[in-house]
């Protein structure tokens, strides 16, 4: 095995790491700030990327695209704020998961209705297509290159968003008492309007940009849900920078553990049955990772309450 | 005799009156429907335990339902291959008889269930969700990888298992012994509320006993019933698949019991009736029936919130 290989496959795991930092980012974020365990937050990766698949249709344009993909789903996350979250926020978590779950039933099913069930497609614009030499001699694609930069790029954002500015303070202020900024006279149901359509513009932008390299169908957004999930557990729920280490994390952990476990099993094992066990294994590695986590550390590696 | 009372007898007397009903209208396919309708109540009972008793809101309760299933599925296929299940260090082989199936469906969901529980009890309310929707989705993905076992497209069971003294092919007669499982673990939810351990459950803190062991012997239970369920669903359909752990079935466990009523006995049962009927009646009438099961669920959690029961037989009257 070698080191390009290696390196290679280590760029995937931190790529794929980052477009679950986006997502799980949101996510943690609208737990902190409003307490809500939001179900329905794949489903705005998915409207993000089969709004950006149809605009990139229509126009031709990727730019375009990410646009409307960010534009659909801060604009569908405001409005189910305004209409059903905002009568959540005082539910139990069990009324939390339900109702989230019923937008996901609505929400599948509604742009099954609209986009069929075939997949679409949502092509790589063409000046970050084909591979890009890397210091070494390593070829590797432009386009997940790109989303590496991408993804870091709304991190540190992000973290100045939060850190740097007035809206971040109020954030910060409603994470840890929501009556005394209210107090302060911050008109806190705009403040959470805010914070979702934020997280929801998160999602919407991972879904476009993962939607390119991988088709674009009804479900798609679950899967990553739930990876986000663990990501939260990891890092600890309400953290940004738990959610962007656990994101990195699992990121690598699935990535590297699909690869190689199967390459060390061979070493000891027949080759047919070492492939299996190998993906057998590796499949169930980040809820191994997870469990660890929570034996160490129930409330997570940066969680302040469990 | 209240009206939840009522309520209850009254759908445990049209679930009696199914068969005979299906007989008279010469309808036999809602036999497999009510058959349907039943396994997934029990399954959705053994859910109820963790969530109505125990408090837990588990979203990975497909688990336990897949385990029952494959269960099912493994010790049935090596019956039918004649094959064995392992050689080494003893001989297993494969068998078609229901109560042994039952038998290693439970142990093993209490396994998986005590496993399960020990890691995600160390945390609650919203992490308890994500980690058993996580553990959901592991099983799910290791069962897709697990292909001597079928992987992502499952296996078929040709003829469905035996049960003594039954033929377990006549619908009726796979139906009235659904029926009584179910009636048997309702039986024992309701004993176990009133036992000194459901009261123990809602009140043990305050009399010193330790909640976490209370809540992992409730979340077993739970594992244990919907185990069981699963692996009647899998007879049922005689086929398992991976879609069985899937996170959308541990979704539509907790849409079964919460369309009935939270920690009712009956509300498993009024719930999964009610859902067979809207997937076989709005599933007819338009493919995207799920969007309108998404809408009802929206108006149950924001107007009703005791479920059908609450809106039939009125508020509960014991605290909790």
């Amino acid at each position: 095995m070698s080191t390009i290989l290696i390196f290679e496959q280590l760029l995937n795991g931190v790529q794929f790491g980052v477009m679950l930092f986006l997502m799980a980012a949101g996510l943690t974020l609208i737990f902190g700030v409003m307490g809500l365990i939001n179900l329905a937050h794949g489903s705005l990766y998915m409207v993000g990327a089969f709004a950006a698949a149809a605009v990139a249709g229509l126009t031709g344009s990727f730019v375009l695209a990410l646009m409307a993909a960010l534009a659909a789903a801060a604009l569908l996350g405001a409005v189910i704020e305004v209409t059903v979250i905002r009568r959540l926020y005082d539910s139990d978590h069990l009324d939390q998961v339900l109702a989230t779950f019923a937008l996901i039933l609505i929400f599948s099913e509604g742009t099954r209705w609209l986009f069929g069930s075939f997949p679409l497609f949502l092509d790589i614009p063409e000046a970050l297509s084909g591979p890009v030499t890397l210091p070494g001699g390593i070829q590797y694609p432009l386009y997940r290159l790109a989303l590496i930069g991408a993804g870091l790029l709304v991190a540190a954002g992000l973290w100045l968003l939060i850190e740097r500015t007035r809206l971040g303070i109020q954030i910060r202020a409603g994470e840890n008492d929501r009556e005394m900024i209210a107090a302060l006279g911050v008109d806190i149901s705009k403040l959470y309007t805010l914070v979702f359509a934020l997280g929801a513009a998160l999602a919407g932008l991972a879904g476009a940009l993962v939607g390119a390299i991988q088709s674009v169908q009804v479900g798609m957004g679950e899967p990553v849900l739930i990876l986000a999930f663990v990501v939260i557990v990891i890092g600890g729920i309400g953290s940004i920078k738990g959610a962007f280490i656990g994101a990195l994390l699992v990121g690598l952990t699935d990535t590297l553990v699909g690869i190689f476990l199967p390459e060390v099993l061979k070493l000891f094992m027949e080759a047919a049955p070492a492939t299996s066990a190998g993906s057998a294994i590796a499949s169930m590695s980040i809820y191994i990772l997870m469990s660890l986590v929570l034996i160490w550390r129930p409330s997570g590696l940066f969680g302040a309450r469990a | 005799m209240n009206r939840e009372t009522l309520f209850n007898a009254a759908l445990l007397l049209g679930l009696i009156a199914v068969p005979a009903w299906a007989v008279i209208a010469d309808e036999p396919f809602t036999i497999t429907l009510a058959t349907r309708a039943v396994i997934l109540a029990l399954a959705a009972a053994g859910l109820n335990i963790a969530l109505g008793i125990g408090g837990l809101v588990s979203l990975g309760h497909a688990v336990f339902f897949g385990i029952g299933g494959y269960a099912m599925g493994i010790l049935a296929y090596h019956a039918q291959s004649y094959s064995s299940l392992m050689d080494w260090p003893l001989v297993i082989e494969g068998t078609k008889s229901m109560p042994v199936i039952w038998i290693v469906a439970m142990i093993v969901s209490a396994l998986a269930a005590l496993v399960i529980g020990v890691l995600s009890l160390r945390t609650t309310g919203a992490y308890f969700i994500m980690i058993t929707l996580a553990f959901g989705q592991m099983f799910y993905y290791f069962a897709i990888s697990w292909s001597a076992y079928g992987g992502e497209d499952g296996m078929s069971i040709y003829v469905r298992n035996d049960f003594p003294g039954l033929n377990t092919l006549v619908p009726i007669q796979f139906y009235g012994l659904c029926l009584v499982v179910l009636l048997l673990v309702l039986l024992l939810s309701a004993r176990l509320r009133r036992a000194p351990f459901g009261l123990a459950l809602d009140s043990a803190q305050a009399v010193g006993l330790d909640p976490m062991r209370l809540k992992l012997v409730a979340f077993v239970i739970s594992g244990v019933i919907t185990g069981l369920a699963g692996a009647l669903y899998a007879d049922l359909n005689r086929f398992v698949s991976p879609t069985m752990f899937s996170w959308q079935l541990s979704g539509e466990l907790m849409v079964l019991v919460i369309l009935g009523g939270v920690g009712r006995l009956f509300g498993p049962v009024a719930g999964a009736v009610a859902f067979v009927a809207l997937e076989h009646f709005l599933g007819g009438l338009t493919e995207f029936w799920h969007i309108f099961l998404g809408l009802i669920l929206l108006a149950v959690v924001m107007f009703a919130r005791g479920g059908l029961t609450g809106l039939i037989a009125g508020r509960e009257l014991r605290h909790d």
